[in-house]
């Protein structure tokens, strides 16, 4: 298959892919996003032939727009324009899971600062206050006072861009110090971890410790009505314990899995390509048929 | 044959090594200054400092 891999940067993460795909045979065409051009009908010249495009954007923006040209284009894209935009989002990724019934964690969400401190102070002492674009645990607090609370709101409200006036502000959940990360395509775990830190937060990127996770039938069971819940694709779901039974509280669209891999037995990139190329072919089998 | 070669650091002028295969678009650690580096073009490879994080990066 001809792929396209959509990058600003190759990290170790899209330089496992590449390799796995090119040790395999596929033709891969590696795509700037910073140097290209997006016509309204016609997709650029980088795109000609392409059986699938792989997302790895680090930036939200670039992600969420590219991906709906291609779907005007109708290059097939993974992960799709409806699933990076509920992922790009927390507030709309806390909306699809609740929507799926899938357990996660109270959220609300107010447009200013006042109406936000009485959120905070019905959710009591701590909460937290994340931005609803962003990754690696940035800009998130941990509201342990009044006195906090009204600093950082206070902080965010003049902060230039318009979505930091979007408060969203999530209960405090007791984890036991860990959370857990699972790959998965289409909802099938591909491997877990669990990131232990003594930080409240447990992102890779911050730092934490990883080592394999053994998921239970309920954490497959969940990581499926999450998957679903966004439209599917190659995620990153975050599931935190509750005692007997877990939360989750968010799905990422252009997953990480360097730790992963490293942590885990299974050949994440091996699985992620196995993946691609059933989606591949299904497409083409299905194009076959309706043709 | 050689696992690496060297490429020119632009933060310090210093010569460094590179893993042999590095490609266009992929970010290295300086060994010399610890910074970001992004491989712009092989052959010869040349290197320029990394685009800072901006905020909506991430996963």
């Amino acid at each position: 298959m001809h792929v396209g891999l959509l990058y600003s940067r190759i990290r170790r993460d899209e330089k496992l892919l590449l390799n796995e795909l090119r040790d395999r045979g596929h033709e891969v065409t590696k795509i700037d996003v910073r140097k290209e051009q997006f016509d309204l009908t016609e997709p650029p010249e980088s795109f000609d032939g392409l059986d699938v495009v792989v997302d790895r954007c680090l930036a939200t923006s670039r992600s969420i727009y590219i991906t709906r040209f291609l779907q005007s284009y109708g290059i097939p894209v993974v992960n799709s324009h409806e699933t990076a935009d509920i992922c790009a989002d927390k507030a709309k990724n806390s909306l699809a899971l609740a929507d799926a019934g899938v357990p996660t964690p109270n959220t609300k969400v107010a447009f200013t600062v006042d109406s936000a401190m009485d959120i905070v102070e019905e959710f009591g002492y701590p909460c937290v206050l994340k931005p609803v674009v962003g990754s690696w645990g940035r800009l998130m607090a941990k509201i342990d006072s009044e006195s906090a609370a009204e600093a950082i709101l206070e902080h965010k409200s003049t902060l230039g861009n318009y979505e930091h006036k979007v408060f969203y502000i999530q209960e405090f959940v007791e984890k036991p110090g860990r959370d857990i990360r699972v790959l998965a395509t289409d909802g099938e775990p591909v491997a877990a971890m669990v990131r232990s830190s003594d930080h409240w937060l447990t992102n890779a990127a911050k730092g934490a410790s990883v080592e394999e996770f053994e998921l239970d039938d309920r954490a497959k069971e969940l990581v499926k009505q999450a998957s679903d819940a966004v439209g599917g694709g190659l995620l990153g779901v975050d599931l935190m314990e509750t005692g007997d039974d877990y939360t989750v509280h968010e799905v990422n669209h252009t997953v990480e899995f360097k730790a992963l891999n490293d942590a885990v037995e299974a050949d994440v990139p091996a699985t992620v390509v196995d993946w691609l190329e059933a989606k591949v072919d299904g497409e083409q089998s299905l194009a076959e048929v309706s043709a | 044959m050689s696992d690496t070669i060297t490429a020119e650091d632009p933060l310090s002028g210093e010569e460094i090594e590179l893993p042999a295969d590095v490609e266009v678009g992929e970010i290295i650690d300086s060994p010399a200054t610890g910074a970001e580096l992004e491989v712009v073009s092989l052959d010869p490879v040349t290197l320029e400092e990394a685009p800072e994080l901006e905020e909506d990066w991430g996963e």
